[in-house]
């Protein structure tokens, strides 16, 4: 590593140091942050003589990414961006901070993706889904995937693992092959992780003709464009690999989105010479993943916190809760996004019959969401009045982003 | 009403849903239901035929891709047109507001509109993004405009049309005023579920649609909530 990636390299562990000591972070962010200011190299220096994998897409990265670092620690040790701070001082500081592993596993906000492939080289980068998220300043779901497909058109010698299930996902992971240009198509392995959410891909990003769905089967009705055959599935508790032997795997991890996330990190794990079945129980020891699915035990009350950010997510979220009393929590502050209409994208109704309580900054748009959806519902100030008005046992607390962290923060940053 | 129920058709949701442009026909169906009015909400497909004898049409919005291919496929199929023709209210958002008028821009080339609206739209210098506010024409009787836009066009109002809203906070058409209406047709820049802001404007809909000039009112607690957290809200970002 030359000097300056060295120095930048040191000066970002100690401001992550300092950050977490003056409590004001888990300094995820800040040291990468001052890292890349004396060295804006210092990603690529720090990428290098590591293999790594990068995980992206709408929804379930930071699981993936945790579970994908559990399969592939079989072969030794591996550093990973474990905070959800996915963008490049992110990175920065996650590599800084583990020093010298063999492996890396990072997690990639979709939007950064063309630049974190262009900075750490990876030999493998999962594609898990693109849905409508935050869209009064993210990109629209066709852009993104247009921004994949050219950033993967640029590495050819990347090892893809995607989404079948996602025709987004699809397209973005085959570019056309241009043997003018040198390009030859990408290596696609594929996973099938199941989607309940649908209302992205109706119209083909190739052609723009409709696109139809029968049971797990979609494809173009103007073009070639259809689900590949996937390589990985999952069945029943466990995964099917490509050589069809199924593997049982127990997660702490609630809900089928989270076996689809096991698959995932099979697969992607199998891309470093990994035998699933020396990772497959490795995946049981991640509990909670930066707070997500975390349970807390308070005043009588098993507290479970699931994240749900974004349409896709908040419908997995009502899959994985118990039909138990349930608080729902949203905000509208920039990391969320201003614009609460994604609410009207949600069907609340699994909720009705359970004991619902909502709060958060945006509580009001909430209430009149479920005032359409005929769920009762209870108006709750705090987080301790929402403890208080539920009965002794579980309570399922739901939250977008920093509605989420707000939450967390009360149960004294629960990881 | 055409029929014994009220039939709500949802246009193209394919191709114009963006964010939460369902909440339209779903809270038009609530406060009909609520009424006491047998509903029937139909989504139609771009690839389907459009039925002319609903009494109420939405339209969504879109990006500009899928809003062109709305605008062609809505000429070509000529239903909305007979539908008009025939007395039914259309309500358009965003994308779905200004492929109703004459012209507008999408992908950098300027598209033919159903010359429904007496409205073209270009492009604007800066994205319009954030909350919305008006004072709505008085003559439609209710109150001010709350909502959220979201787009990069200016809208042109033509001497066939009178603005919704004149604008207190946002850009809406143009910076002054905000959406148009002829008739029973209504189209707005409040993006996505307008109507979940604007109770009174979702019964000024139903009520066009059935001829009923007053409807028993509903409890509007959260709406109303809402409506004064979000006017609180403009105030107070117009003053910091």
């Amino acid at each position: 590593m030359p000097l300056r990636a060295k120095v930048a390299s040191s000066v970002s562990r100690t401001a992550a140091a300092l950050s977490r000591a003056a409590g004001r972070g888990d300094g995820s962010v800040i040291g990468g942050w001052i890292g890349l200011k004396i060295d804006p190299d210092l990603l690529a220096h720090l990428s290098a003589g590591r293999a790594i994998a990068l995980v992206s897409g709408t929804n379930g990265k930071t699981t993936t990414t945790r579970l994908t670092t559990a399969a592939v620690g079989v072969l030794g040790r591996v550093a990973t961006n474990s905070f959800g701070a996915n963008m490049p001082t992110g990175h920065t500081s996650a590599l800084a901070k583990a020093g010298s592993t063999p492996y890396a596993v990072l997690e990639v906000d979709e939007h950064y993706l063309a630049q974190v492939l262009e900075a750490t080289e990876p030999h493998v980068v999962a594609l898990l889904n693109l849905s409508r998220d935050q869209l009064d300043r993210a990109k629209e779901v066709a852009m993104m995937a247009q921004l994949w497909r050219a950033a993967l058109v640029r590495h050819p010698d990347v090892r893809v693992v995607a989404n079948a299930d996602d025709p987004m996902v699809v397209w973005a992971a085959t570019p056309p092959a241009d043997p003018a240009q040198g390009h030859v198509p990408p290596h696609v392995t594929w996973f099938s992780a199941g989607q309940r959410w649908h209302d992205d891909s109706w119209v083909c990003p190739e052609c723009g003709s409709t696109i139809q769905r029968s049971g797990e089967q979609w494809w173009c009705t103007g073009c070639p464009l259809r689900r590949p055959q996937p390589q990985w599935t999952v069945e029943d508790d466990g995964v099917l690999d490509p050589t069809g032997a199924w593997h049982k795997v127990q997660l702490q991890l609630p809900g089928k989105v989270n076996l689809g996330n096991a698959a995932t990190a099979l697969a992607v794990a199998a891309e470093f010479g990994v035998r699933p079945v020396d990772a497959v129980s490795r995946l049981g020891v991640v509990t909670s993943v930066a707070g997500r699915y975390a349970q807390v035990d308070r005043d009588g009350r098993n507290i479970r916190l699931l994240l749900a950010k974004n349409p896709a997510s908040w419908l997995e979220a009502f899959d994985m809760a118990d039909v138990a009393p349930t608080l729902l929590s949203i905000n509208a502050r920039d990391p969320d996004g201003l614009d609460t209409s994604w609410l009207f994208d949600v069907d609340f109704s699994p909720l009705a019959g359970r004991q619902v309580l909502i709060t958060g900054d945006r509580a009001y748009d909430l209430a009149v969401r479920l005032d359409v959806n005929g769920v009762p519902f209870q108006h709750v100030r705090t987080f301790d009045d929402a403890v208080r008005a539920v009965p002794p046992g579980r309570l399922e607390v739901i939250a977008n982003y920093t509605a989420f962290q707000d939450i967390r923060a009360e149960l004294d940053r629960v990881n | 009403m055409s029929t014994e129920s009220l039939r709500i058709v949802w246009i193209y949701p394919d191709l114009l849903s963006t964010y939460g442009d369902r909440g339209n026909a779903l809270i038009l169906a609530r406060r009909a239901q609520l009424r006491g009015m047998p509903v029937e909400v139909l989504e139609v497909r771009s690839d389907q035929r459009l039925p002319a004898t609903a009494d109420i049409y939405l339209i969504g919005g879109g990006e500009d891709g899928p809003q062109a291919l709305g605008a062609q496929r809505l000429i070509a199929d000529g239903g909305l047109h007979r539908a008009v023709a025939q007395g039914s209210v259309v309500f358009g958002v965003c994308a779905g507001y200004q492929l109703l008028g004459t012209s507008f821009f999408a992908k950098g080339t300027r598209c033919t509109g159903l010359e429904l609206l007496d409205i073209s739209s270009d492009r604007g210098p800066t994205r319009a993004v954030g909350e919305l506010a008006g004072e709505v024409d008085p003559r439609l009787g209710i109150p001010y405009l709350t909502g959220f836009e979201n787009h990069g066009g200016r809208t042109h109002l033509g001497p066939g049309v009178s603005p919704l809203a004149r604008v207190t906070a946002g850009v809406g058409n143009d910076g002054t005023t905000e959406g148009a209406w002829r008739g029973k047709l209504l189209g707005t820049y409040s993006h996505g579920p307008a109507l979940a802001r604007n109770p009174a404007l979702a019964d000024l809909l139903l009520r066009w649609a059935t001829g009923v000039h007053q409807l028993p009112p509903l409890d509007d607690t959260w709406a109303d909530r809402l409506r004064s957290e979000r006017r609180t809200a403009v105030a107070d970002a117009a003053r910091a």
